[in-house]
């Protein structure tokens, strides 16, 4: 049953160099895609988050939908906002972007939490007023934590991009599907092996981010 | 609102009802391939996992595979079997269990390392052997977090099989990937509300036997830690792809 003809090997280097274009456009297409969800999921998630931290009613609310939405298969959310937007990007992001909030929105209510009363007294009592200790206290030390959140979207948007092939998009998800169609493994693996590095790539670039960001955290 | 009448009367349409493409048939499929994938792989991983758990040993195997595999992805793999195996009933299997297999090992071991150093200590101390140790004392106590693993697969498992049917096998994705393919949104709505309805049934049921295997002493640390931020590594629910 195990196909292993010589004539299909998994990577064949002639085909990888003379498509290296469009390889390259599905890379980029994938970069794009992943950008604009978790940038788009970070904006939407921040005010969402600082609400539910706020606010112990909105939070249990918050949390549950966005449970429950978890429980969705990405295939069957593109498919039922199909009828909506179409085969366009429109609905690609939406899904996206609403995988992206409960990772977000989960992290930046506990990142928040996380900030020890001792330093918010503190902070209340040399005067800051709360827009002010959001912005200097609490969101700077919560963000360790917010930012493994900002990662594990990432690297999960990196994979679910890929289903967006089946929707008309999908960057090196389309490279996947090509290798299906065609019965040619090459542009599977291609695929495959550059959307894992490219997830590993990003994790990495949001590490060095993190380590700028708190210089604080390495002396400890 | 037109359109959604018209999804009702798809499900009214007896004739989806019947038959090989029929909805009990597709429904039939797709839990029973679940079922068979998941407990697959979680009779390879917790025995994989526990043990690493119990010596200690293996960690950053047990939790980068984990990383590794969410990196991965799904369709990626589906391909992939198919283009090893060939088409058919098979691949989808090998790569449901594949990826299914993961998580389960990464909570188990997780789960066995976070139990408490003092218990075990204790339990040595009253005279549990290693065995007695690792069934009594560890697997009790870390049986929240293994117990999450074993349902993040599971959930996991019932949304990859709806992709399944992009490679030639059955189940309810077949409406959603038969639909696009003929632009036929009525049918791809249709399908995609039963897999979403399977997908929160299988979570509920996982939630539920999850509770019961949980000795009730844990119970309400459990629900604490449902809501609990994710830190890179750490076990933890996914999203579905």
């Amino acid at each position: 049953m195990l196909r292993l003809d010589a004539a299909d090997p998994w990577v064949r280097w002639d085909w990888v160099g003379s498509h290296i274009e469009r390889i390259t456009d599905a890379f980029v297409q994938h970069l794009e895609l992943t950008v604009i969800a978790v940038t788009g999921g970070l904006v939407i998630a921040v005010p969402i988050g600082i609400l539910a931290w706020r606010y112990r009613g909105a939070r249990g609310l918050i949390l549950a939908v966005g449970g429950a939405f978890y429980t969705i298969p990405s295939l069957a959310l593109f498919a039922m906002l199909l009828p909506w937007t179409g085969l366009t990007i429109v609905t690609a992001e939406i899904g996206l972007i609403s995988y992206t909030l409960l990772i977000l929105v989960r992290n930046i209510v506990v990142a928040l939490d996380g900030v020890p009363v001792e330093v918010r007294d503190a902070a209340s009592g040399m005067g800051y007023r709360p827009v002010r200790q959001l912005l200097r206290v609490d969101l700077p030390l919560g963000l360790p934590v917010i930012m493994a959140g900002l990662r594990i979207a990432t690297v999960t948007t990196i994979g679910l991009v890929t289903v967006t092939a089946l929707i008309g998009e999908g960057g090196l998800g389309r490279l996947i599907l090509d290798g299906l169609n065609r019965d040619f493994r090459t542009p599977t693996v291609v695929g495959a092996v550059l959307s894992v590095a490219l997830a590993v790539a990003c994790d990495a670039f949001l590490a060095l981010v993190q380590r700028l960001l708190t210089p604080w955290a390495q002396r400890s | 609102m037109t359109f959604l009448a018209d999804v009702v009367r798809w499900f009214a349409d007896p004739t989806h009802w019947q038959g090989g493409g029929g909805i009990p048939h597709r429904l039939e499929e797709h839990v029973l391939m679940a079922l068979a994938a998941t407990a697959t792989a979680a009779a390879i991983a917790l025995p994989v996992g526990l043990t690493l758990g119990h010596f200690g040993r293996g960690g950053a195997l047990a939790i980068n595979v984990s990383n590794v595999g969410r990196a991965l992805p799904s369709i990626a793999i589906l391909v992939m079997a198919v283009q090893l195996i060939g088409i058919g009933v098979v691949p989808a299997f090998v790569a449901l269990v594949a990826l299914a297999v993961p998580p389960i090992v990464t909570n188990a071991f997780v789960g066995m390392r976070e139990v408490d150093e003092q218990l075990r200590e204790a339990a040595k101390g009253i005279g549990m052997r290693g065995l007695q140790v690792l069934l009594k004392v560890e697997l009790p106590n870390a049986m929240p977090v293994v117990m999450a693993g074993v349902r993040t697969s599971g959930v996991q498992v019932v949304a990859t099989a709806t992709l399944a049917a992009l490679v030639g096998w059955g189940g309810l994705g077949r409406y959603i990937i038969d639909g696009i393919s003929q632009r036929d949104f009525v049918q791809v709505f249709a399908g995609a509300v039963m897999v979403a309805l399977l997908s929160a049934v299988v979570e509920v049921l996982l939630a539920g036997l999850q509770r019961l295997l949980t000795p009730t002493g844990l119970r309400s640390a459990t629900s604490r830690a449902r809501w609990g931020a994710v830190a890179a590594g750490a076990p933890q629910a996914e999203p579905v792809t």
